[in-house]
């Protein structure tokens, strides 16, 4: 019910959030707090020391640069679900944003730290990885640039450095192809159970339409999201509807592997076996969404 | 104005101060010196505490004291339960405050920190070493009373042994030849047979418990702040079980955030807080976690029930037979013992003539939190039986659900009508309620829709329920005959002040429910003065009569007539007066909407707002009337009240992933004439809405340790807006014949109906597939693997 004591600090800009991490080993960035409070009234989490991003200004933005999305890492989600840039060329992280919780999470709740926190049945990294993100990261040995593939080793574990501050997300235009995310939500937590993210990119060809190009991610029944290459291989050259697409979206149990999450709610056997179906209703949409080259 | 405000959609008035955050909870109460408790909760599920050490926590900052169960044992007697359920062989197991030797759930208290602030108190609680041997455990009442389960408690209060973990065996009276009707449908009719799983709930009322505990030594006086939803009660037990008297003992329910029956028990932690203060000599306060709440408030439900329906070919119901294992939890709960009882078995037969029914239900001690009433208390658990079993009978007989109840109902009676089980239901048109909503709904179009087959791998299916409620509780006559340690009886006192405004202290106590605005209706239709004239006191027992709680639809159907009563004395008194100060005779006086005019000339009059002020002036009072303008009355109902309704629920069945959608939901409700409709609405939509997270979602989960699994909301599934279909509230108007104002209660009825509804449509929905039964909540791998059984793979 109460955290355990630690020390506050506020951080005005990243470079001080930045001195303050070297300066205070152990202690934690606070951003919307949606992931971390819980944690410390928990007592799962007892650092001795908070240092608060929540008001560092130039971590907001949301911005259209170079043909691309650089996404502020403090944007909240309901930002990122209303932000016209993200809904045209990022439909499937608006969707997902959309999808996170309730309103009060997602007025609160941030995309860094959402994706810091790497918990498995997060919504966004999935996304993050489908649409070929890469994470801007600052700290003591400079700035680096890191693939969202790359990102997420496992349960809640990332390749972030410990004085490390996450500080923009940015996405390469999907123009032209489309993007979804279906969820099943769990009814409680509301965090995913199951989350596919698809981009989808079609020919023009003069008979149906086929996929030229796909890129699927699923979250929630695994450690970190998996990009589905399997699916994505079965896919190429193949119309995306019917049978060819419920065939592509069976490779997903290659792409799964054996280890499964599960719970009281939703078992890992039973998340695998209807996987397929979550996969076939994204790629079904994103197709749905994309234009024809 | 006055004549048309019963009936008016006035707004509550209750609303203001909650949605501004005005209102003033128990945990909002601060007392100069006061300091904070924190319970240490064992987390066993059953355990012997071999060793406890304070010492470390004795010498944390800010501890002011730690007590165990060596403190309180003699000091505080055991918790009492209040329901001596009779010809039952009730045996009640020792329930101290504080555990000392065993502990048998993981919200067992074994000690108790007060510090300085709560966090203090929190942080102290990790210091204090308790060396627990772990015992095996129970959960599932029916494995609790086999043969060889782990025994919880060898020994009844009178010392009695108990066995099998058997905390009652209780038969449903009345009954007809069942054996004779079974033997007639195994025949030349049908038997349907079904297990009914009926899950543990967690009710989740939004504030979670608490208690501030105020002692003067000088006095010996003591008040105790309680989210409690029966002060009177309350203040009666906790003299039981504190040793202090009565007359120096005050008990407030300030704002209660909700109950839905979790704070109609008296629970430990209240009277650990009271030893402490007592103790200490300074305010002592204690506010429970959300975690804290699932481990140790109240649950619900939690029936294994194995029940079977006779019938002729025709579909003609003749018997009833049900076996029921009720788990209880670690120990009874106050009331605990009635609701699978009294309040379940005697409403077995529902809206139906059923000739012929035996129920034996056993009250068993498990390893779990104890149960306790739950909306609808014991009547869910009923209509579910009945319903499921009408919907399997039509089934079998390849009949339309509607029609199997149409077949069976209690024709219409509007002045009782005795069932079976010997209740006197007060008035009724079942049959009437079924064909408003079927009409309504379009029901047998929405039949022709489904016949069309599945859209999209998602399969339709519609669910009814059509149920009679008992409420109003009740004649305290009955209640003494069923061991009810109280009576039911509700009382009021109304005070016309000078000005014509006026008071009026009741013993329910609200809390949430809006009677603050309907009873303010119900004074101003009486005698025609404004509703914002009127202002309603509760909760206090320093400064309310005496009254039984609000609890059981009760409030308005037993303190609303007894403040129509007390109103009406008011207007005879008044029309004395109003004669007197017109010069006329009493007779010849006339009343209406807050005037008292000489008949036939209705300038001769005086408004209640006159009569108020020369009441309390007493210049001038005909011969023998008193001064002053006020009335109490004690009001105790000569019957229940037995509301009524149907429900229709449809849903949409994804037979690729189980999941379930509500996509419409229609109920009707009769509760007798409604004093403010839209709070009927609330009051059903809540309703409801508890009903469906019973059927789709809710479930309190165990491990095999006895550990609850889902102990948070991240993992305990309520409803929530956004998976509801527009509720579709409709209506019919019987008023209860025996009832002053005609009203029956509405607290608990969409509960009560919706959770067989919505179960029954999803079977509706399944049929094609071949799925006859799926335990709930109907989650989507629940929903799925049956499917996938049902299809062989
Ligand atoms: C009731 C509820 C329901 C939810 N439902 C969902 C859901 O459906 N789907 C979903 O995806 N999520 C869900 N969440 C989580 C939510 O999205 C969180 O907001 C998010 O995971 C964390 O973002 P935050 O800004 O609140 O981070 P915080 O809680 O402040 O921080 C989380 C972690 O990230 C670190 N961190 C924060 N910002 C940075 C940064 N810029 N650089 C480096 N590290 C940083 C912190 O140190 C901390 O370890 C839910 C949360 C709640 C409380």
């Amino acid at each position: 019910m109460f955290a355990a004591d630690f020390d506050y600090y506020r951080a005005g800009s990243v470079a001080e959030a930045g001195q303050l991490l070297a300066q205070h080993p152990g202690a934690k960035l606070l951003a919307g707090g949606h992931s971390l409070i819980p944690l410390l009234k928990l007592r799962l989490a007892v650092p001795p020391a908070l240092i608060d991003i929540g008001r560092v200004a130039e971590l907001r933005d949301i911005a259209l640069e170079g043909g691309g999305l650089r996404i502020g890492a403090l944007a909240t989600h309901a930002e990122i679900a209303r932000s016209d840039a993200v809904r045209e060329h990022a439909a499937a992280l608006a969707e997902a944003a959309g999808q996170i919780g309730d309103p009060a999470v997602r007025n609160r709740g941030t995309i860094g730290g959402n994706v810091a926190h790497a918990d498995p049945a997060s919504d966004l990294p999935a996304v993050l990885v489908a649409l070929g993100a890469t994470l801007a990261v600052t700290g003591q040995g400079g700035e680096r640039s890191i693939d969202a593939g790359d990102f997420f080793t496992g349960v809640m574990m990332t390749s972030l450095g410990e004085d490390e501050l996450l500080t923009s997300v940015r996405i390469p235009s999907a123009a032209g192809r489309g993007t979804a995310y279906v969820k099943f939500s769990h009814p409680a937590s509301r965090y995913a159970v199951i989350g596919v993210a698809a981009s989808v990119a079609l020919d023009a060809g003069p008979g149906e339409s086929v996929c030229t190009d796909a890129s699927v991610a699923i979250g929630g029944l695994v450690p970190g999201p998996v990009r589905c290459s399997a699916v994505e291989e079965a896919l190429k050259g193949r119309a995306p509807s019917g049978e060819a697409l419920a065939a592509a979206a069976a490779a997903v149990a290659q792409d799964l592997g054996g280890d499964l999450l599960g719970d009281v709610f939703a078992s890992a056997d039973y998340r695998g076996a209807v996987a397929p179906v979550y996969v076939e209703r994204a790629i079904a949409a994103a197709a749905g969404r994309a234009t024809q080259a | 104005m006055s004549s048309r405000i019963f009936g008016s959609r006035i707004r509550r008035r209750e609303d203001p101060r909650l949605i501004t955050g005005s209102a003033v909870y128990t945990g909002d109460i601060e007392l100069p010196g006061m300091v904070h408790a924190a319970m240490l909760r064992c987390g066993h599920a059953h355990a012997r505490i071999t060793r406890i050490a304070t010492e470390q926590a004795e010498a944390a900052p800010g501890v002011v004291a730690v007590y165990t169960g060596v403190d309180t044992d003699g000091v505080l007697q055991p918790m009492p339960c209040a329901w001596l359920l009779p010809d039952a062989e009730l045996k009640i197991a020792p329930y101290p405050c504080i555990a000392k030797d065993v502990v048998r759930y993981t919200g067992d208290v074994v000690a108790v920190v007060v510090a300085e602030s709560a966090h203090e108190a929190y942080d102290a609680l990790d210091l204090i070493e308790v060396d627990y041997e772990p015992l095996p455990a129970v959960i599932d009442p029916e494995e609790a009373a086999r043969a060889g389960a782990p025994e919880l408690h060898a020994k009844d209060i009178n010392g009695d042994d108990i066995s099998g973990n058997q905390a009652f065996h209780w038969t449903v009276a009345g009954g007809g030849d069942v054996e004779l009707a079974f033997a007639e449908a195994e025949a030349d009719g049908v038997v349907i047979k079904e297990r009914i799983l009926q899950q543990r709930l967690i009710p989740n009322a939004m504030e979670t418990r608490g208690a501030v505990a105020q002692y003067n030594r000088a006095t010996g006086e003591l008040t105790l702040w309680n989210t409690t939803q029966n002060p009177h009660i309350l203040r009666f037990l906790c003299s039981v079980v504190t040793g202090v008297p009565e007359d120096k003992l005050r008990v407030i329910a300030p704002e209660v955030g909700g109950g839905f029956g979790s704070k109609i028990a008296a629970y430990p932690a209240d009277f650990v807080t009271v030893f402490c203060a007592m103790r200490l000599g300074r305010p002592v306060k204690w506010i429970e976690s959300r975690s804290e709440n699932y481990q140790a408030t109240t649950h619900g439900r939690d029936h294994v029930q194995d029940v079977e329906l006779a019938a002729t070919k025709d579909g003609r119901i003749t018997g009833l037979r049900c076996t029921v294992y009720a788990g209880m939890g670690a120990y009874l709960s106050t009331a605990a013992p009635g609701i699978p009882t009294i309040l379940h078995g005697l409403m077995l037969s529902g809206c139906y003539t059923i000739p012929a029914l035996k129920e034996d239900v056993y009250g068993v001690y498990t390893n779990g939190v104890p149960v306790e009433a739950y909306r609808g208390a014991g009547r869910p658990e009923a209509t579910f039986i009945l319903e499921r079993l009408v919907d399997m009978l039509a089934n079998r007989l390849g009949m339309d659900p509607a029609d199997v109840r149409i077949k069976n109902f209690i024709p219409k009676f509007d002045d009782g009508h005795e069932v079976v089980t010997t209740l006197n239901y007060d008035s009724g048109d079942y049959p009437g309620a079924l064909s408003k909503l079927l009409e309504h709904t379009g029901y047998r179009a929405l039949r022709e829709r489904q016949r069309a087959g599945p859209s999209n791998g998602k399969y339709m299916g519609l669910g009814l329920t059509s149920y009679v409620e008992i409420c109003g509780l009740g004649p305290s006559q009955v209640a003494g005959a069923i061991g009810f340690q109280g009576g039911l009886w509700e009382s009021a006192i109304v005070r016309f002040h000078p000005t014509g405004k006026v008071h009026v202290f009741i013993g329910a106590s609200p809390h949430g429910q809006g009677e603050e605005t309907t009873f303010a209706q119900i004074v101003a239709s009486e005698i025609g003065v404004d509703v914002a004239d009127v202002k309603i006191f509760h909760g206090d027992t320093d400064s309310t009569p005496m009254g039984w709680g609000t609890y059981g639809s009760r409030t308005t159907a037993v303190g609303g007539a007894a403040l129509a009563l007390a109103v009406r004395k008011i207007r005879d008194k008044a029309k004395v007066v109003a004669a007197h100060l017109l010069e006329a005779s009493v007779e010849d006086m006339d009343y209406e909407d807050g005037k008292f005019f000489v008949k036939g000339s209705p300038d001769r009059a005086k408004t209640i707002q006159d009569v108020a002020l020369m009441a309390n002036v007493a210049w001038t009072l005909p011969e023998g009337v008193e001064a002053g303008l006020e009335a109490t009355t004690f009001y105790d109902p000569p019957n229940f009240v037995f509301p009524y309704g149907a429900h229709l629920a449809v849903v949409e069945v994804d037979a690729r992933t189980g999941h379930v959608e509500l996509t419409g939901y229609t109920a009707l409700d009769d509760c007798g004439p409604q004093i403010n409709p839209t709070i009927v609405e609330g009051q059903v939509h809540g309703g409801v809405v508890q009903g469906v997270g019973q059927a789709l979602w809710e479930g309190a989960a165990y491990d095999e340790s006895g550990q609850l699994v889902t102990g948070s909301m991240l993992d305990y599934a309520l409803p929530r807006a956004d998976q509801l279909p527009d509720l579709d509230v409709i209506s019919t108007v019987t008023p209860s014949p025996h009832h002053p104002l005609g009203v029956k209660g509405v607290g608990e009825a969409g509960t009560i109906a919706s959770t067989a509804a919505v179960y029954n449509a999803v079977m509706d929905a399944l049929r094609p597939l071949g799925v006859t039964r799926v335990d709930m909540p109907l989650t989507p791998e629940r929903v799925w693997r049956a499917i996938q059984e049902a299809q062989g793979s």
